[in-house]
């Protein structure tokens, strides 16, 4: 504890150590709900990832999510009756809830269809596609929305979280890691997979190696054989699913309602950590955790302060700063400021099929 | 005569068929939502919701008032993001733009709140707030000209950094001390004033001179000319000796200006305050208004007056037929996706195409993974 005080009393360098001391004893705390702040980012990121990477810019990964946790939590209210509850083995899944989140997963590739149809076959601008999608999105589920909460629905229940028995948790290291990580809902458990899977696939073989080919030099691509209308749609599609997961998560494991407006820009902080991940699925995830972590210590300045001057520092600083900083730091590195972040070559090109064949 | 028509027909056949086919879309959604939800099939309950909006929105000296404060914003908004195509730039920040240009004005307009004659504090106020949003403008323009940051991403960025800094601000500094929740002073004397009616302040007056000075810049100035080449040709621009980059940085200032000034006489003329969570949708309507309008003054005032009308129309809507106001933004992106599907509608009823409109707006997000050449 002594060469600890030392370092904490040098000046202004000590503010440094105090804030590394600070986020240390603060972190096996926050960390199961950072994880969990950053599954939706993530999975929205993943969609990102796979759309760019093919070179389909969407920004409407927000209006897909929204209409995506609308349909899981509606879809979940109305099979509810039908298909009944019996809790089956693990993570409170009933049949109707399974059912729901297919729904909600094929919703969200519905809404992908649209955009890769506008921006791939019809050649419209991917921009204004996608927002399309998100004016659309906040209107029909706002609109719905409004119409099933006039019949006062009952909830069709949530996913649960996997409880890991004690010995394990209570484990030094490793107890932490799996409260983190392992005694969370399928969803979060799933995303680990997602992620690893996606790294795997994108950058060690062949689908991966053609969907970046059709997003660096799609006429390139075309040349060697490679359907790069094909290819794009599935990517969307894909694009699709995965931010419909992102969506589902909000209204069927983190919570059990749907709000109009729930996924609140979490689509756009989507495309900042794909960005700031340097548009791979590793990269992506560690952005979207960073960005949690930023909310989550705002939050834990907010309730538990540090003590010492760190503390009058950081009490200083607006709570909506933290807010604010995965914006902020998004900012920075695409002005090339540190670390500069580069798209695939053909992001956002329109692709017109050479008229030969 | 008849050539006169047709040729006008050719420009608002591709809107006004949207809007028609929109309505249908959004009869098809009221009736099949309506009987997922009550088991019953009501044929003319669109009949009763759109019969509503209109009466909202045009029937009754009131309604049309409502229109027009609606429209306000929409139309300033509208010119921000169309200004920003002209020049090949896509402004997504008109929402950000808006926040700061509100925020600023009332900040500054509460310190002329009793201040005797009001005009002068409301000019200030309404001037800080659109060079507030100028400012927030310039720096999308600036990180594009120097670093090629596309601005779409930027801007998006700013668009909620902009939410925070006015959660801050009216949180802090510009809380009324004791006030449950946080929110600022009333502009008092500052208040833009009222016109017609009961709330129909001067705004759309302003709103509309300055849709005929921002026609007038684009279409009768060589600075406008210049700025239409850029957006069209960049390349074209560059060899006529034009420098690309001072026309984005200017473009967006610009741009954020006037969503700047839309943030400030919304605040000024419609709320008088502001709250800590002031929300508003007029960033994304904008867009849709500058698409509708085909980026063309004249035609962002009109849609601006067809989406202010609806906007005022929803509240009537709901009350009156029971149809949730959010049906608006349903047919709002319908009629917009009808517009961008354009080749295929065209194909459909035949029409003819009329030179370059939006398919101006087809180059924005090629320069999405490029850098700025100059």
């Amino acid at each position: 504890m002594d060469i600890v005080s030392v370092l904490y009393e040098i000046p202004i360098i000590g503010l440094v150590f105090q804030l590394i001391g600070y986020l240390i004893t603060i972190f096996p705390t926050i960390a199961p709900i950072v994880m969990q702040a950053a599954v939706p980012i993530a999975f929205a990121a993943l969609c990102g990832v796979m759309c760019e990477r093919a070179g389909v810019v969407n920004i409407g990964i927000e209006g897909t999510m929204l209409v995506a946790a609308f349909v899981g939590w509606a879809a979940g209210v109305y099979l509810l009756p039908v298909l009944g509850s019996q809790p089956a083995l693990a993570f409170g899944v009933t049949p109707s809830l399974l059912v729901a989140l297919g729904l909600a997963v094929l919703s969200g590739m519905v809404v992908a269809l649209v955009h890769a149809w506008l921006s791939i076959s019809v050649r419209a601008d991917q921009i204004i596609s996608g927002t399309i999608i998100n004016i659309a999105a906040f209107g029909i589920t706002g609109y719905l929305n409004a119409l099933i909460s006039r019949t006062s629905p009952t909830s069709a229940g949530r996913f649960t979280s996997f409880t890991p028995p004690e010995w394990l948790t209570s484990l030094p290291l490793v107890g932490w890691l799996v409260n983190t990580l392992i005694a969370q809902g399928p969803m979060v458990i799933s995303l680990l997979v997602i992620v690893v899977v996606f790294q795997i696939m994108l950058f060690r073989s062949r689908w991966g190696l053609r969907v970046r080919a059709v997003g660096e030099h799609p006429r390139a691509a075309e040349t060697v054989g490679i359907d790069v209308i094909r290819v794009r749609y599935r990517n969307v599609l894909i694009g699709g699913a995965l931010a419909a997961l992102g969506g589902a998560y909000l209204s069927m494991e983190l919570s059990q309602s749907f709000q109009t407006g729930m996924t609140v820009g979490r689509g756009f902080i989507g495309l900042a950590a794909m960005i700031v991940g340097r548009w791979t699925p590793l990269g992506a995830f560690g952005a979207a955790l960073l960005f949690a972590s930023s909310v989550g210590i705002g939050q834990s300045i907010r309730i538990a302060p540090p003590p010492g001057d760190l503390g009058s520092l950081l009490g200083a600083l607006p709570g909506q700063f933290f807010d604010a900083l995965p914006y902020l730091i998004t900012i920075v590195i695409l002005a090339g400021v540190i670390g500069r972040s580069i798209p695939p070559a053909a992001d956002g090109q329109p692709y017109e099929r050479e008229s030969a064949t | 005569m008849r050539a006169r028509l047709r040729r006008l027909w050719t420009v608002i056949a591709l809107p006004v068929l949207s809007i028609v086919l929109a309505a249908l879309v959004g009869a098809v959604v009221m009736i099949f939502s309506e009987f997922l939800v009550r088991g019953q099939i009501s044929i003319l309950l669109p009949v009763n919701a759109y019969v509503a909006l209109i009466s909202g929105s045009i029937g009754s000296p009131n309604a049309i008032i409502n229109t027009l404060v609606n429209a306000t914003p929409l139309i300033l908004g509208g010119l921000a993001v169309g200004l920003a195509f002209k020049a090949g730039l896509f402004n997504i920040g008109a929402q950000g733009q808006f926040l700061m240009g509100a925020l600023v004005s009332v900040a500054v307009a509460t310190q002329f709140r009793t201040f005797e004659p009001g005009f002068i504090g409301l000019l200030v106020a309404l001037a800080a707030g659109t060079l507030a949003g100028a400012a927030y403008g310039f720096i999308p323009g600036v990180l594009k000209a120097v670093s090629g940051a596309h601005e779409v991403v930027t801007t998006i960025m700013l668009n909620f950094i902009a939410i925070s800094i006015v959660a801050a601000a009216v949180s802090t500094v510009l809380d009324v001390p004791g006030s449950p929740s946080p929110i600022t002073l009333d502009v008092g004397t500052a208040a833009l004033p009222v016109l017609i009616g009961r709330n129909g302040h001067i705004g759309i007056l302003i709103a509309l001179a300055m849709a005929a000075v921002i026609s007038w810049l684009l279409f009768k100035t060589t600075w406008g000319y210049e700025l239409r080449t850029a957006g069209a040709n960049p390349e074209a621009a560059r060899y006529a000796g034009m420098s690309p980059r001072s026309i984005i940085v200017a473009a967006m200032s610009m741009a954020g200006g006037l969503a700047g000034m839309a943030g400030a006489i919304e605040v000024l003329g419609v709320t008088h305050h502001m709250t800590s969570s002031y929300g508003t949708t007029v960033g994304f309507d904008s867009i849709a208004v500058a698409l509708l309008g085909r980026t063309n003054p004249l035609g962002i005032v009109l849609a601006a007056l067809l989406f202010g009308g609806m906007r005022a129309g929803a509240v009537a809507m709901q009350i009156n037929a029971g149809v949730p106001a959010e049906l608006v933004g349903v047919l709002q992106a319908t009629i917009l996706f009808f517009i961008v599907a354009s080749s295929v509608v065209r194909r459909i009823f035949r029409l003819r195409a009329v030179g370059p409109g939006l398919d101006e707006a087809t180059t924005i997000t090629r320069t999405y993974g490029g850098e700025v050449k100059a």
